[in-house]
C-alpha cells in the first residue's frame, strides 16, 4: 500500500514537474540578431535602439509571438563590412539567432546581405538606402525596410517638376548614395521636364566639405534651382556658407533627407527656409498609429522620437509580423520567413505598409514638406505622407532591375 | 575696359581669382592644425596621432563656452579658453602618458597617441552626446563684402589673415626668444641640448602644450563654420600630416606654404567643376577627395624632404640597441608546431566552439597582414603607413578575377597576389628612395591615391560599395575548408618571411637598417634590397587581402583605408617590432580584443585605447618584448 502510494505520488510529482517544464520549453525565446554601426553613427542609432527596445517590450508584454518572447541581441558592426560579416557569423554560430537585422551603411548592408544569402539566413536590412540591396544585388534572403534612395528622390519629383526651373545645380557627397541620388534625380527630372539644364555638379568628400569654394562654384553657375544630397555636418556647413554669401537667394532648393530631425535639429534657428525636403515631422503627424507610437515613446524615454526611432520600431514590428505569419505556417526557419515576408502586412508608426514580393522592398513611405523656422528650431511645414508604393516601379520593371534573385 | 565687360568676356578669370581668395581661408585652417603637429614632431619626434583630437576638442569646448556669455566677449573668450584648455590637456598628456615611454623604441609613442585618439573620441561622445553641435557665428563678422561681383564672408577674411599672423608670431617666438631657440636647438640635436643642462622634460612638456594649444585654437575658430562632431579628429589628422610633410617636417613656414598649396589646388578643382577633355567630360570636383595626397606624392617624389625640410638627424636616444634576431630554438620550433596543430584542430572541437574558427580566420588574415608589414618595419626598418594598399590590391585583384573575369578560386587568388606584387614593385621603386617619416608619408599618400581610384571607379571596383558575391568554390566554400586553406597560406607566408629574415637577403636588409652607409660600403645594394623587401611585403600583404575577400564574400574600399594601415601598425607595435613572433601576437591580441570589447561595452573604443596604453606602459617593447623580459627574469638572468 505504502509502496503503491509512493509510486502514485512520484508519478504525480513527475507529471507536475513535466507540466512545469513544458511551458518553459514552449517559451524558448525567438532570438533576433541585430548588428549596426552604433559607434560610427550614434546620432541616428541611439534613437533607433530605443525604438527597437520599445517594440520588443510592447510585444513581450502582450504575450510574445505564439507564446514565445522576443529576445533582441544587438552588436556593433564596427562600421565596416569585414567586421560586420564576422559579427553576423558570431550571431549565427554562437548566439544561434533566428534572423539577422540592422545595418546602416550601404556597403555594410550589402556585405551582410551577401553573407545572409551564402549562409541561408533571413536578413531584414533596416536602414541602408542603396538601391542595389533590393535591385541589382538583391537576393532571396534579404528584405529591406527603409525607403530607398530611388524612392526618396522620386518622392520629391512632383515638387521639383512643378517649380518649372530650367537651370539646376546638384551638390552631393561623393559616394554611392550621393552618386545614385544625383543620377536618379537627373534621369527623373529630365523625363518630366525635357528642357531642363544641369549647370553645375559638385561631388564633395563625405564629411569633409570645403563649403566656401563649393557654395561659390554653385553660385557662379547661376542656377535657379539646386538639388542637395548633403547631410550631417556637411549640410550645416553648406547652409551657413550659403547664408553668409547670400548664394541661394531666390533659388529653389530640393533636398534629400534634410527634414529628418537628426539633420535639421542641429541647425536650430539657422535651418534653411523654403526648401522642399523629405523627412519626419513628428510634431505634425495626425495618423492614429503615429499618435500611439509617439505617446508610448515619449512615455518610455521622456524625449521626442527621431526618424531612427521609427526605423528601429518598425524593424521589430516587421520581424514580429513575419515570425507570427511564419509560425502559423509551421516554423520560423529562413525559408518560411521568406515566404512570410512576401506580401507581409505590417502596421508601423506611419500606418500600414507591405513588403513587396517582387523586390523585397517595404512600402513604408516618408513625409515631404517645406522647411521653416519656428521657435528657433527648423521644422517641416505642410508635410504630406507619400506612400512608398506610389513611387516604386511596377513589378514588371523590377524584374529587369533584379537579375540575380527570385 | 570695365570690369563688367572683362568679366563677361572671361567669366572664368574672376571666378578663379575669387576661389583663390577663398583658398586662403581654408589654408589658415589647415595651417593651424599642421603647425602644432610640426613643432611637436620637430622636437619630440612623436608622430602625434591624437593631434586631430585636440583640434576636435577645441571646437567642442568653444561651442560649449561661447553661448555662456553673449556678444563678442563670449565668442572670442571661448576661442581663447579653448586654446588654453587644450594647452593644459596637452601638458597633462605629455606628463602622464608620453613621458613614461620616451625610452621605448621609436613609434611606440605613435601607438600611445593612437590609444589617446580612441579614448578622447569616446570621452567626447560621453560628455557631448552623439548629435552635432553648431556653435554661434562670430558677432560682428556675420556679413560679407562685395568683391569681383561676388560676396566674400568677413569671417573668411579674418581667417585668411589669422594664418599669416600666427605664422609671424611663431616665427618671432622661434627666432627671438630663449624658448624658441631651445626648440630650434632641440629640433636639430636633442642630445646636445640635454648635455648643455637644459631641462629636456620641461621643454618637451611646453612644446607639447604649445602644439595642442594651437590645434585647439584652430578648432575653436571653426565654430563659425562647422558643427562640432565626432568625425573631425580623424578627418583633419590626414590633412595635417600632408601639410606637415609637404612643407618639410619641423618647418613652420613650410607648413604654411604647403597649406596654401593644398587649399589652392582644392579650390581650383572645385571651381573648374565639369570640364571636357577631348570630348570626355570629367567632374574635377571629384578630385577633391584625394587632391591633398596627390600634391604630397608629387612633392615627395620631386623633393624627398618636403619643400623646406632637411634630412632628419637620427634620434640617438633609442632605449637600447636592438638585439639581433635569433633563429628559433628547438623548444621554439616545437611550440610553433603545437600551435599550428592546435589551430588546425579548432573546427573539429564541436558546437560549443562553433565561433572559434570564425574568429580564428580573422586572426590568421590579420597575422599574415601584420607579419608582412613587420618584414618591412622590423628587418627593413621602413615603417609603411600605407600597407593597406597591398592588402587592398590583393583583395580587389582577387575579387575582380573571381567575379568579373569568372576565374576559379585558386587562379583568382593567384591573380590577386600578382596584382599586389606588381603594385608593390611599382610604388616601391619610388618609395624606397625615401627614409623614415617621409617614407611613411609617401606610402600613406600612395595608399590614399589607390583608395580614391578604387572608391570612384564604379565599373571595375564597384565604387564605394565594393564588389559582392565572391564566395570561393568547393572545397573552400565551407567554413572549415576556407579556414584550413587560410591556415595553410598563413603558415606558408610566415615561414617564408622567417626563411628570408635569416637568408643573406635578410641579413643584408638588417645591415642596411642599422647602418645604411656601412652596408653600402660593404657592397650591399641597399636600395635594391629595400625594393625587394617592399615587394615581398606587398605580395604577402596582398595574399592576406585575397584571403580576406573570400572570407567575407565581399570587398569594399575600407580594405585600403587609412584605418587598415593603422591597424597593421598597431598590431606590429603591440606585438613587438623587435621580434618575428611580435606581429603574430599583436594580430591575435588586437583582433580578439576588438571582437570582445565590441560586445562588452558601448564605449569599446575607449576600452581598447585604455588596454593598448596599459600594454605600452607595461611592455614598452610590445608583448613579445615583455614576454622575453619575463622569460629572462624567470631564468634568473
Amino acid at each position: 500500500m505504502m509502496r503503491g502510494s509512493t509510486l502514485v505520488r512520484a508519478a504525480l510529482i513527475g507529471t507536475a514537474l513535466a507540466l512545469a517544464l513544458l511551458p518553459a520549453r514552449a517559451a524558448e525565446p525567438i532570438r533576433i540578431g541585430e548588428l549596426n554601426s552604433y559607434k560610427a553613427q550614434p546620432a541616428f542609432l541611439e534613437p533607433y535602439r530605443k525604438g527597437m527596445e520599445l517594440a520588443v517590450n510592447q510585444i513581450n508584454a502582450a504575450g510574445g509571438i505564439a507564446g514565445r518572447p522576443l529576445e533582441l541581441i544587438t552588436r556593433d558592426d564596427g562600421g565596416n563590412p569585414g567586421d560586420a560579416v564576422r559579427v553576423a557569423e558570431e550571431l549565427v554560430t554562437r548566439e544561434k539567432v533566428d534572423a539577422l537585422t540592422g545595418t546602416f551603411l550601404s556597403h555594410v548592408g550589402l556585405a551582410v546581405a551577401g553573407y545572409a544569402a551564402k549562409r541561408q539566413v533571413f536578413f531584414l536590412a533596416a536602414e541602408p538606402l542603396t538601391d542595389k540591396i533590393t535591385w541589382s544585388d538583391g537576393n532571396r534572403y534579404t528584405f529591406r525596410l527603409r525607403a530607398s534612395t530611388y524612392m526618396q528622390v522620386a518622392m520629391l519629383m512632383p515638387e521639383a517638376a512643378a517649380a518649372k526651373r530650367k537651370r539646376w545645380a546638384i551638390v552631393y557627397p561623393n559616394y554611392e548614395y550621393g552618386q545614385s541620388a544625383a543620377a536618379t534625380f537627373k534621369k527623373l527630372l529630365s523625363a518630366a521636364q525635357p528642357d531642363v539644364e544641369f549647370v553645375a555638379e559638385q561631388a564633395t568628400p563625405l564629411g569633409k566639405l570645403d563649403a566656401g569654394p563649393v557654395v561659390q562654384a554653385i553660385a557662379d553657375a547661376k542656377p535657379d534651382a539646386v538639388f542637395n544630397v548633403l547631410f550631417g555636418p556637411d549640410l550645416a556647413k553648406f547652409v551657413r556658407e550659403a547664408n553668409t554669401r547670400a548664394a541661394l537667394e531666390g533659388v529653389f532648393v530640393v533636398s534629400l533627407l534634410s527634414g529628418e530631425p537628426e539633420y535639421l535639429d542641429p541647425l536650430k534657428a539657422e535651418a534653411p527656409v523654403g526648401w522642399v525636403v523629405t523627412g519626419y515631422p513628428w510634431y505634425d503627424i495626425v495618423l492614429p498609429a503615429h499618435k500611439a507610437f509617439l505617446d508610448a515613446y515619449q512615455g518610455a524615454y521622456g524625449e521626442p522620437p527621431r526618424l531612427g526611432s521609427v526605423v528601429g520600431y518598425a524593424t521589430i514590428r516587421s520581424l514580429a509580423a513575419g515570425f507570427t505569419k511564419a509560425s502559423a505556417a509551421g516554423g520560423i526557419d529562413a525559408e518560411r520567413m521568406i515566404a512570410a515576408f512576401k506580401g507581409l502586412e505590417v502596421t508601423g508608426p506611419f500606418g500600414p505598409f507591405i513588403y513587396r514580393a517582387s523586390d523585397h522592398q517595404a512600402t513604408m513611405g516618408a513625409f515631404v514638406g517645406t522647411t521653416a523656422v519656428k521657435h528657433g528650431m527648423g521644422v517641416m511645414t505642410g508635410a504630406r505622407y507619400v506612400d512608398g508604393a506610389s513611387v516604386l516601379p511596377s513589378d514588371a520593371e523590377v524584374k529587369a532591375l533584379r537579375p540575380a534573385a527570385d | 575696359m570695365s570690369f563688367e565687360a572683362f568679366a563677361a568676356d572671361w567669366p572664368l578669370v574672376p571666378a578663379l581669382a575669387f576661389q583663390a581668395i577663398n583658398g586662403f581661408a581654408s589654408a589658415s585652417t589647415l595651417f593651424l592644425v599642421a603647425a602644432g603637429l610640426s613643432i611637436i614632431f620637430g622636437v619630440t619626434r612623436i608622430v602625434n596621432m591624437a593631434h586631430g583630437s585636440f583640434y576636435m576638442l577645441g571646437l567642442y569646448v568653444a561651442v560649449t563656452l561661447a553661448p555662456l556669455v553673449p556678444g563678442p566677449l563670449g565668442y572670442w573668450g571661448a576661442v581663447l579658453a579653448a586654446a588654453l584648455v587644450m594647452g593644459l590637456l596637452g601638458a597633462l598628456v605629455e606628463i602622464t602618458v608620453l613621458r613614461r615611454i620616451y625610452r621605448a623604441p621609436e613609434l611606440y609613442q605613435l601607438l600611445a597617441t593612437f590609444a589617446l585618439l580612441l579614448v578622447i573620441n569616446d570621452a567626447a561622445l560621453y560628455f557631448w552626446g552623439p548629435e552635432d553641435i553648431l556653435g554661434p557665428r562670430a558677432p560682428g563678422l556675420t556679413g560679407s563684402v562685395a568683391l569681383l561681383g561676388r560676396r566674400l564672408p568677413e569671417y573668411d577674411i579674418l581667417l585668411a589673415l589669422i594664418g599669416p599672423i600666427v605664422l609671424t608670431v611663431l616665427h618671432i617666438v622661434l627666432t627671438r626668444t630663449r624658448f624658441g631657440r631651445l626648440i630650434r636647438a632641440a629640433t636639430q640635436d636633442r642630445e646636445m641640448v640635454a648635455v648643455l643642462g637644459i631641462n629636456e622634460a620641461l621643454l618637451f612638456t611646453a612644446v607639447f602644450a604649445l602644439g595642442a594649444a594651437i590645434a585647439g585654437f584652430g578648432g575653436a575658430l571653426q565654430m563659425a563654420r562647422e558643427p562640432a562632431n565626432l568625425l573631425i579628429d580623424l578627418g583633419v589628422l590626414g590633412d595635417a600630416f600632408v601639410v606637415v610633410v609637404v612643407g618639410g617636417m619641423g618647418s613652420i613656414r613650410g607648413a604654411y606654404l604647403a597649406a596654401v598649396l593644398v587649399a589652392q589646388v582644392k579650390a581650383l578643382c572645385t571651381a573648374l567643376g565639369i570640364i571636357e577633355i577631348a570630348g570626355i567630360s570629367f567632374n574635377m570636383s571629384k578630385l577633391t577627395l584625394v587632391a591633398e595626397f596627390l600634391v604630397m606624392a608629387v612633392v615627395l617624389i620631386l623633393r624627398p624632404h618636403g619643400l623646406f625640410g632637411r634630412p632628419i638627424p637620427p634620434a640617438h636616444h633609442r632605449g637600447s640597441v636592438e638585439a639581433p634576431l635569433r633563429p628559433l630554438t628547438t623548444t621554439g620550433k616545437f611550440s610553433f608546431i603545437v600551435i599550428i596543430l592546435g589551430l588546425a584542430a579548432l573546427p573539429f572541437l564541436g558546437a560549443a566552439f562553433s565561433y572559434a574558427p570564425v574568429l580564428a580566420l580573422d586572426v590568421l588574415i590579420a597575422a599574415l597582414f601584420a607579419a608582412s608589414l613587420h618584414f618591412l618595419m622590423g628587418p627593413g626598418g621602413l615603417a609603411s603607413f600605407g600597407h593597406a594598399a597591398s592588402f587592398g590590391l590583393g583583395a580587389y585583384g582577387t575579387a575582380f578575377a573571381a567575379t568579373s573575369l569568372g576565374l576559379d578560386t585558386i587562379t583568382a587568388f593567384a591573380f590577386g597576389i600578382a596584382v599586389a606584387a606588381l603594385g608593390a614593385a611599382l610604388l616601391g621603386s619610388v618609395a624606397v628612395r625615401l627614409e623614415g617619416v617621409y617614407f611613411a608619408m609617401l606610402t600613406l599618400a600612395f595608399a590614399q591615391i589607390v583608395w580614391s581610384v578604387v572608391y570612384q571607379w564604379e565599373d571595375v571596383t564597384g565604387g564605394s560599395n565594393g564588389l559582392f558575391g565572391l564566395w570561393p568554390d568547393p572545397p573552400f566554400d565551407s567554413r572549415t575548408g576556407l579556414y584550413l586553406a587560410a591556415l595553410a597560406v598563413t603558415v606558408a607566408g610566415v615561414m617564408l618571411l622567417r626563411y628570408l629574415a635569416f637568408s643573406p637577403f635578410g641579413y643584408g636588409l638588417r645591415a642596411a637598417r642599422d647602418s645604411a652607409m656601412r652596408a653600402e660600403a660593404s657592397g650591399i645594394p641597399v636600395a635594391r634590397l629595400r625594393w625587394l623587401a617592399f615587394i615581398v611585403a606587398g605580395t604577402l600583404g596582398g595574399a592576406a587581402g585575397g584571403l580576406f575577400a573570400f572570407a567575407k564574400g565581399s570587398i569594399s574600399p575600407e580594405a585600403i583605408s587609412v584605418g587598415r594601415s593603422i591597424d597593421g601598425l598597431v598590431m606590429v607595435l603591440l606585438g613587438g617590432v623587435q621580434s618575428l613572433a611580435g606581429p603574430l601576437l599583436g594580430a591575435g591580441t588586437l583582433t580578439v580584443l576588438q571582437d570582445t570589447v565590441m560586445r562588452e561595452t558601448d564605449y569599446w573604443r575607449a576600452l581598447l585605447g585604455g588596454l593598448i596604453l596599459l600594454v605600452v606602459f607595461a611592455f614598452p617593447g610590445g608583448i613579445a618584448g615583455g614576454l622575453a623580459l619575463l622569460a629572462r627574469r624567470g631564468a634568473g638572468r
